[in-house]
């Protein structure tokens, strides 16, 4: 709990909720009859509506990017170090936008919402999503705002792609995109992690084809286990190695198997009971579908240059040298697509040993660039 | 602007496509952007340089010229420039053929190191020459490659490369009509326009 909110804050905020009655077709076939979004703030819009940015989350991301709820709040926004007065993303020049996705579980509708043709929770009826999907209700909230066009669309990991494929779906609603950490599509390995962490949670008892909630139980083992396999992945040998090390809880070994020994076994059982207790375990297999189901290329015969030859934004695209599981190759395929397709584009290479979660640090050189990149942008 | 690259803007027709190795700060980009119309894209591996090109809006990639330009298409950009950076990449020959491929034409810059100065503080001191211009010792330097006009031209001959336009200028002076006499010899800095 900060003892008063620093000047760079963008200080206090309240999230808001936007109703949509206008079904929404998604892209397995099924429509969402209605929905909420619930989303924050940041900055001022200019009258003529130019200066807004939107920030798309991550798997476990959701609308609260900045700035503290309450003076009683623990930790700030997920992106605050970057979102602020006078920060990359700076509030005295941007109207800053950040929303929890469709499927989310941090108050859009998802699988904790009632199902109206059933009135009952959707549960794991809850359509399974295609980033394509968030992005046009992402667009329906642009509308709502008033907002034409975005300055920029800036995302990291899965919000990434959703900053690309907002520049493929909508090429005349944003002047650029920031894509940070990235992929064009996952990899077989990518996919294969993400199946692990599904079938943890699919096959836990407690999951009950996902109508946990009537009865009165989380597939709390599946969904830990879920984000230990996923945390393993966001940090490096390297990272994983200064922090923890072959480090031991206990004094000697315990010749057993239920005791917690290693350090990094006691970092990945807090992350996952951590998580456990704030996540839904549907929203996690849904988004991990999504994830997989990724591939703007599909549509244009497998050639990601041809999709991204529809975008009219620039791009900033940006990749941590420890990254293994969006490697910088991965951003490198972005970026080859566009120099293919003549689009403007920048990329940074960013020197960093904390893996993929470099892309939520306050890397020097990284928001150094970022900043340069969205001070120059013109309103 | 660096007496090189003033006339490096020359040589570049207005609206081309170009591709800059080793860009730097992007000063010949934004100059080209700016007063020509060109689409441009400089690659850069110094931190920040890097920033400086995105801070002034120019297209930068993090990319090691020593690791090639297989990303690019062939013939995707009328002009393939590369300043200063010669002497300091792993296999120019490579990079010259990788240039060509990618470019319809391609202008190259270099210190000339069969310039007099060089001869002179070789013969006299008989060590490797250091100077303002270059001033690195031989064991800590990023120039590996260091080459005369005549070497140059030796491999554009070797490589079967038709050198459209050749030029020799200091620092400072843009026109040396005695350096374009004897280039080899008083030129300072080469500056060459290549095609296939």
């Amino acid at each position: 709990m900060p003892s008063e909110l620093p000047a760079d804050s963008v200080g206090l905020v309240s999230p808001q909720t936007a109703h949509f009655d206008q079904p929404l077709m998604l892209a397995c076939g099924r429509e969402l009859p209605a929905y909420d979004l619930v989303y924050e703030t940041y900055g001022q819009l200019n009258s003529a509506r130019s200066n807004a940015v939107l920030i798309c989350h991550a798997l476990s991301g959701h609308h609260h990017a900045a700035g503290y709820h309450s003076l009683d709040e623990r930790k700030p926004g997920w992106w605050d170090s970057a979102i602020g007065p006078g920060k990359p993303i700076d509030t005295n020049k941007f109207f800053v936008v950040c929303l929890n996705n469709i499927g989310g579980c941090n108050g859009s509708t998802g699988p904790t919402s009632i199902n109206p043709a059933t009135g009952k929770l959707y549960g794991g009826d809850f359509p399974v999503l295609n980033v394509i999907d968030w992005v046009h209700s992402q667009a329906r909230l642009a509308d709502l705002l008033g907002i034409d066009v975005w300055a920029a669309v800036i995302g990291g990991s899965l919000g990434g792609m959703q900053a690309m494929q907002w520049s493929i779906t909508y090429p005349e609603r944003l002047q650029h995109a920031v894509v940070i950490a990235s992929a064009p599509k996952l990899s077989a390995q990518n996919i294969a992690f993400n199946e692990v962490a599904r079938q943890a949670i699919l096959s836990d008892p407690d999951y009950h084809g996902g109508q946990f909630y009537s009865h009165d139980t989380i597939p709390k083992r599946g969904l830990m286990l879920a984000r230990m396999v996923g945390h393993i992945t966001y940090l490096s040998d390297a990272a994983m190695g200064s922090k923890f090390g072959r480090e031991l809880k206990t004094d000697k070994l315990n010749y057993d198997f239920h005791s917690v020994e290693f350090q990094v076994e006691s970092y990945l059982r807090y992350q996952g009971e951590e998580f456990s207790g704030r996540f839904d375990a549907n929203t996690y297999v849904l988004m991990t579908k999504a994830l997989d189901y990724y591939d703007p290329a599909a549509a244009y015969e497998d050639n990601l240059s041809q999709a991204l030859a529809q975008a009219k934004a620039d791009f900033l695209v940006v990749s941590f040298t420890t990254d293994w599981r969006f490697s910088p190759a991965r951003s490198r395929e972005i970026v080859d697509a566009l120099l293919d397709a003549k689009k403007n584009v920048s990329y940074l290479e960013v020197d960093a040993p904390q893996g993929h979660d470099a892309f939520l640090m306050p890397i020097p050189r990284y928001f150094t660039a970022l900043r340069g990149y969205l001070n120059r942008i013109e309103l | 602007m660096r007496a090189d690259l003033d006339i490096i803007q020359e040589w570049i027709p207005h609206g081309s496509r170009v591709l800059d190795l080793g860009c730097g700060s992007g000063e010949l980009l934004e100059y080209l952007q700016q007063h020509k119309a060109v689409q441009g894209y400089g690659l850069e591996i110094d931190p920040d340089n890097i920033a400086e090109c995105v801070g002034k809006g120019l297209n930068v990639i993090e990319q090691n010229l020593d690791l090639g330009l297989a990303n690019f298409a062939t013939n995707s950009f009328d002009v393939v420039v590369m300043t200063q950076a010669l002497q300091a990449v792993h296999y120019p020959d490579k990079i010259l053929e990788e240039m060509l491929r990618v470019g319809r034409e391609c202008i190259i810059t270099f210190p000339n190191f069969g310039h007099w100065r060089c001869r002179w503080y070789l013969s006299t001191k008989g060590r490797m020459p250091v100077s303002e211009f270059l001033p690195y010792t031989w064991y800590n330097t990023p120039n590996i490659h260091f080459c005369t006009f005549r070497d140059f031209e030796a491999l554009c001959h070797r490589s079967q490369l038709k050198i459209i336009e050749r030029l020799a200028v200091d620092r400072r002076h843009r026109d040396g009509k005695l350096a374009n006499l004897w280039p080899n010899l008083l030129g300072e800095i080469g500056i060459y326009r290549v095609t296939r």
